[in-house]
């Protein structure tokens, strides 16, 4: 069971034994601190109930197609975990960048190119009944063949900065998983010596 | 899920096909490829997956397509290339990365209603949830915990289960083609060591693919997506299933296929998939990802990497162009925003061609089965209409470009590979016709020698 606590999704800290001691002791401080530390909640417009000490994971995001994590901040945080999660914020903060920026300019790119090939048929943007006018897919070819290769490069930088980043965070997990699962052995050995 | 039925059935042919198959004698086909053809027939398909997932189905509007699921690298490339092309896979089944499926306007309840590929191993629901209220969830806040009771449901859709056992599928034809006695140990040895290799390939492949996936509408419900696990998991998995996968080929099997399953599960993650968002090369690499299956298939058979093992590696190498170019021809808009190098939207023309090609090249094939003493001669005669059937169709496609040309070649392409390997089964050179003819054949040499002798 523990083990399967330490492998759980996200990379919040979760109930540990040890830590269940001393947050029943000072768990004014802890609870004031779970309620000032959900920073990016704020944001995003959603606060997770107090007593979670998990992630949350909320519906993609309109423009990046991206899940928003709100991170949990245990009080007890290690230096190991709060790298963990500061590696896993900046990940989130630079993909919604970019895909953000990505998907508009697709979608900016695509009316223009709509626009402009209709204005050259003679077509309005709205025929008669007020139905906003498409092209085709044959039509629309010629635009997602211009739109890859005009992106190519910023793809080929993108692939690399993501494979790091996921290598990283994927390889500060295991660190995490592995010092709580030692954590709890070490603990559970002194419980079962007493 | 009230969508239209216009389904034709082909029961009786389905019929046909198992009477025909119980009238062959010991060895048993795995049912597996009557069911496929009835369900690759059908155009509004229903059917249950494995028991220990939960019910799950799988509609298919007449309109629009759905994904295609990409064949695990590591075991054999299903041959629902397009199913499966969504992620090529070793297996195989050419898993076909999963397209979005076309769709013109969504809302939000018709989004429920996406089409899949019925061979699509990309997503599977863990129930049918009536009208939008998947959406509804979609849209709340979930807490990252992971629930051990839904953990069997999100590792089988990791793993593309579905994907996985139509290449276990295809890697069991190259072991029944094989020209030795069935070995029923090693046989089941090696579809479990192929199904775990491809597991893993599968895994580590979503797990590289994750925010390409979250904007692409065919792959946005995978776990790692949603964060129903954590990466960490997901990798534990992937290497829980593929060392013991391997280490069962290498070990249980043969070293031979051993090693192609180890080269298939790297040829599928770290080749297949970085080269989709590089070069439109990666089709070529992923129809060999889809290829090995079955060779492996063959090598757990017989220990030896021959002419008919490779036979059977050309067909299904050949067969993944038409399946997936006629697939990737309606999902160019997500490609050319996802950043995916697909020849469909960079060389359209190739596209097509190499679709047009490899499906002649598939009544070629069929011609070198009976001269490497694989099949009878009956098999290229019987496999004629079908081979030609979908070669016409790649010609209409090839001419036409159009999005209802691409779906019939698509379509023709699900129930064609099952067919085909059916039928090349039945057409079987019997291993002991060979070895009598063996025995004749030493017999006169004897006697010639007597004659010899003075």
């Amino acid at each position: 069971m523990a083990a399967a606590r330490v492998l759980r999704a996200g990379g919040c800290y979760r109930r540990h034994p040890l830590a269940s001691a001393s947050s029943s002791a000072s768990s004014g401080s802890g609870r004031a601190a779970e309620r000032g530390e959900r920073p990016d909640s704020v944001g995003l417009g959603f606060r997770p109930p107090a007593h979670s000490h998990s992630d949350w994971i909320g519906p993609p995001d309109k423009l990046s197609n991206l899940r928003p994590v709100i991170f949990y901040v245990p009080p007890e945080e290690s230096a190991l975990e709060r790298r963990l999660r500061e590696a896993r914020q900046e990940a989130q903060a630079s993909n919604q960048r970019f895909w953000a920026r990505h998907n508009r300019a697709f979608r900016q790119e695509k009316e223009e190119f709509i626009y402009s090939r209709l204005k050259a048929k003679g077509l309005e943007m709205r025929d008669e009944s007020g139905q906003k006018a498409t092209l085709n897919a044959e039509e629309m070819a010629d635009f997602y063949k211009d739109f890859l290769s005009k992106n190519f490069k910023k793809h080929l930088q993108y692939n690399r900065d993501w494979y790091k980043q996921n290598f990283r965070i994927t390889f500060l997990m295991g660190q995490v998983a592995l010092v709580r699962a030692l954590r709890w052995l070490r603990w559970r050995k002194k419980n079962v010596e007493q | 899920m009230s969508a239209a039925r216009s389904c034709r059935p082909p029961r009786a042919l389905t019929g046909l096909f198992v009477w025909h198959l119980r009238n062959t004698g010991a060895r048993q086909i795995p049912c597996r490829f009557v069911h496929f053809y009835h369900v690759a027939s059908n155009r509004l398909i229903t059917f249950q997956y494995f028991n220990f997932l939960k019910r799950m189905y799988v509609t298919q509007c007449n309109k629009d397509l759905s994904q295609r699921a990409k064949p695990k690298s590591d075991s054999i490339v299903s041959p629902f290339h397009e199913l499966q092309q969504l992620d090529q896979e070793k297996k195989v089944v050419h898993k076909i990365s999963s397209v979005s499926p076309i769709h013109q306007s969504w809302s939000e309840m018709s989004s429920r209603n996406e089409l899949r590929e019925m061979k699509s191993a990309a997503e599977t629901e863990d129930s049918v949830i009536p009208g939008g209220a998947e959406s509804k969830e979609d849209r709340q806040w979930k807490e990252m915990k992971l629930q051990l009771d839904d953990l069997p449901g999100i590792l089988a859709r990791l793993s593309k289960i579905r994907l996985t056992a139509l290449v276990v599928s295809t890697a069991s034809a190259g072991f029944a083609m094989a020209p030795v006695p069935f070995e029923l140990t090693c046989f089941m040895l090696a579809s479990l060591g192929t199904g775990l290799a491809s597991c893993a390939a599968n895994s580590i492949n979503q797990f590289f693919e994750v925010p390409f996936d979250s904007n692409m509408n065919r792959t946005k419900n995978r776990p790692l997506v949603r964060g129903q696990i954590s990466p960490l998991l997901a990798v534990c998995f992937a290497a829980s299933c593929g060392i013991p996968g391997i280490a069962l080929l290498t070990l249980g099997v043969n070293p031979l296929t051993g090693a192609l399953g180890a080269f298939n599960i790297f040829l599928y993650t770290c080749c297949y998939t970085p080269l989709k968002r590089m070069s439109i090369a990666n089709t070529w690499v992923g129809a060999v990802v889809g290829a090995i299956p079955p060779v492996m298939g063959w090598t757990a058979a017989t220990g030896s990497l021959d002419a008919g093992a490779l036979l059977l590696g050309g067909i299904l190498y050949s067969w993944q162009f038409p399946h997936f170019n006629a697939l990737s021809w309606g999902l160019r808009e997500d490609y050319s925003r996802g950043g995916y190098c697909m020849m469909s939207v960079t060389h359209p023309g190739l596209c097509r061609r190499v679709a047009l090609r490899h499906c002649l090249a598939l009544i070629g094939l069929s011609v070198v089965a009976p001269v490497l003493s694989i099949t009878t001669w009956t098999f290229p005669v019987i496999s004629l209409p079908i081979n030609l059937y979908i070669s016409y169709l790649g010609f209409r496609f090839y001419r036409d470009a159009d999005r209802s040309s691409s779906r019939k070649l698509f379509f023709c392409s699900l129930w064609h590979l099952p067919m085909l390997l059916l039928v090349m089964f039945t057409c079987k050179k019997s291993v002991l016709e060979k070895e009598d003819k063996g025995k004749l054949h030493g017999r006169s040499n004897e006697m010639a020698v007597e004659i010899r002798l003075p």
